[in-house]
């Protein structure tokens, strides 16, 4: 009845009694977050380190084995430090700045990612994905020691929910049998077959892409370089693609293009893997498989992220094409960005309005991570003769001139999407401000004396002020943004200075807590930071 | 040889790949070609320049690997 679906790679958090099971009438929580993967258990660390109870459901007492995501980015980094869960995964992490394409039996062109120095964070980490969970799982650990009440329960696997106005009500399966609870809010985060957007009919509808791959993760005594190498059309005909990268512990991950009809079971035997390896990597190499997975794809997204008190996040609210690395990263922008917005509101000190914010912010990027990912799969994989043909001469271009290797797209990487025009946006007020820092943004990093801009911002709302006056903080409306006071001479190296002057000679930004930026001016002006402040948390622009 | 632009000069290359591709959307074969075939006539009177031309269609000619 609660049999596991796939095998673990840590047990970390095995089954115990709660006391919610003896309950004479079920137990109400603040939160509960329906899925313990990377998204869920962020979820729960952005708000327990509010000090918001929250309370995690999985059905398995730990965490799945098998690599799945292995890619995480710079701003997917920079969200786990706020949560103080980046070091080891940094610590673990294989950093790659070298790619190179090849076609047939050639090499096309190679790129370096050429990282801009100033940031905490490289552009990328290789990491397999149990690896991230246990990190962020051991965080909650930490936190829990400290006094954060997050509580996560193995083996609860929700059955079914009611829904009402103000609350949702779960059956709830365990080992011992089941129980009843209620949850003010409930989070979905149940990945991209979401049991719970299926209980309650939801749509999920997009564009199903008919090519499977193979993966295999291998472990070879042969020293590869710590690059990525992506064929189109390899000479080996392994695969109509294949890409190979780099993870910790001598892991490397093959993915092969295997066509849509194809018979999972054949494929998967360790013989047809084996065949595939070989003709990649010549005979004489020695490799051990390590894990094999066959998966398909589909770009698809709910049309709402929020219904009422249910809000979904992650793969259960979207899902893209695995080209691009823009699961995990774009799962942990909507952690980012709905903790909180989420706690505000259910500490009083924002409207409900606020929420569907997230909704808008989060669809924004979702749709960009989708079309993103749906032309690199449609680059990777062409559809019709023409778009073959197309493919293969930017391909045969690209060797010699330089001008068609930006058109070679083997997967565009993830990078945190801009909240353009979006509603909870305050003016942009600083003439020849840099592009990057506009009004919307993700704050670029800086240098910062002996350590970096980044994590001194987040977690609240920030005045920011480069070689301009401002008070220490402003309050409005029950909302307190604290000033941070710095100078262009406080970064000798003039990154800060790029990044946030641009042109201008001063510069006040008002930053929130998921350290986007929310409006900026060349100096302050009270009546316009308080609108601006209002606006931000979803209180209209008018005052 | 220098006379053409061969450093990246497209902005968006990906939207406009996109285009370009979906413009096929639902031809057959022989229209795909009749369409390369109009859409090279017209950027090739953008141009103007007949040394450019020139120069693009040796660039296009298949080489020797």
């Amino acid at each position: 009845m609660l049999d596991d679906r796939y095998a673990l790679a840590f047990r970390l958090y095995p089954y115990e009694h709660s006391p919610d099971q003896d309950a004479e009438a079920p137990v109400r929580h603040p939160v509960v977050v329906q899925g313990g993967g990377p998204i869920g258990v962020a979820m729960a660390l952005d708000l327990g380190l509010q000090g918001i109870p929250v309370l995690v459901l999985d059905d398995h007492e730990g965490i799945g084995q098998g690599s799945r995501a292995i890619c995480f980015a710079k701003r997917c980094l920079e969200i786990a430090d706020r949560y103080g869960a980046a070091e080891p995964m940094l610590d673990k992490g294989v950093v790659w700045n070298l790619g190179k394409v090849f076609h047939e039996d050639r090499k096309v062109y190679e790129f370096n990612l050429l990282p801009e120095a100033g940031h905490r964070f490289p552009a990328f980490i290789n990491l397999q994905q149990p690896y991230f969970e246990k990190f962020l799982v051991e965080r909650v650990r930490e936190a829990q020691a400290a006094g954060a009440p997050i509580e996560i329960r193995g083996k609860n696997r929700v059955q079914s929910v009611e829904i009402f106005d103000d609350h949702t009500r779960l059956q709830v399966e365990t080992p011992e049998g089941g129980y009843v609870l209620e949850a003010d809010w409930l989070i979905g985060c149940d990945g991209a077959g979401s049991p719970l957007r299926g209980m309650m009919g939801l749509d999920f509808d997009g564009r199903v892409f008919q090519d499977s791959f193979l993966i295999a993760d291998i472990t070879m005594k042969a020293d590869f370089p710590t690059e990525r190498w992506f064929w189109f059309e390899p000479w080996h005909k392994a695969g109509a693609s294949t890409l190979l990268h780099k993870q910790p512990d001598g892991v490397w991950r093959v993915d092969f293009q295997i066509g849509w009809d194809v018979d999972r079971k054949e494929e998967l035997k360790e013989e047809n893997v084996r065949r595939r390896l070989d003709a990649m990597l010549g005979p004489d190499v020695e490799y051990e498989l390590v894990w094999t997975s066959i998966y398909t794809f589909q770009c698809r997204r709910m049309k709402k992220f929020r219904h009422g008190r249910v809000i979904f996040a992650g793969d259960s609210a979207h899902q893209v094409s695995p080209f691009g690395a823009r699961g995990a990263n774009s799962g942990m922008q909507d952690v980012d960005n709905l903790g909180w917005k989420l706690g505000m509101v259910i500490r009083g000190e924002a409207p409900d309005a606020l929420l569907d914010s997230y909704c808008a912010e989060r669809r924004h990027g979702a749709d960009e991570n989708i079309l993103n990912s749906t032309r690199s799969t449609d680059f990777i994989t062409p559809k019709s003769k023409i778009s073959h043909v197309f493919r293969n001469a930017v391909l045969d271009l690209a060797q010699e001139y330089e001008f068609a290797r930006p058109l070679v797209n083997s997967g565009r990487l993830s990078v945190p999407c801009v909240y353009d025009g979006l509603p909870l946006n305050g003016p942009d007020a600083l003439p020849g401000g840099p592009l990057r820092s506009r009004v919307g943004s993700p704050c670029p990093d800086a240098p910062l004396g002996n350590g970096f801009l980044l994590p001194q911002l987040g977690g609240r709302f920030t005045i920011l002020t480069v070689d301009a006056e401002a008070p220490d903080a402003v309050a409005e409306d029950g909302v307190t943004a604290t000033r941070l006071a710095l100078s262009a001479a406080d970064d000798t190296t003039g990154a800060l200075a790029e990044r946030y002057l641009g042109a201008a000679m001063s510069a006040v930004y008002l930053i929130r807590p998921d350290q986007h930026v929310a409006a900026r001016w060349d100096r302050y002006d009270e009546p316009a930071l308080r609108a601006a402040l209002r606006a931000a948390c979803g209180k209209g622009h008018d005052r | 040889m220098t006379i053409l632009t061969t450093t990246p000069n497209i902005p968006d290359g990906d939207g406009f790949y996109s285009d370009l591709i979906a413009a096929h959307d639902g031809l057959s074969d022989d229209e795909s070609a009749a369409l390369n075939a109009r859409l090279i006539l017209i950027l090739a009177n953008q141009i103007g320049d007949r040394a450019v031309l020139t120069a693009a269609l040796d660039a296009a000619r298949p080489k020797p690997r």
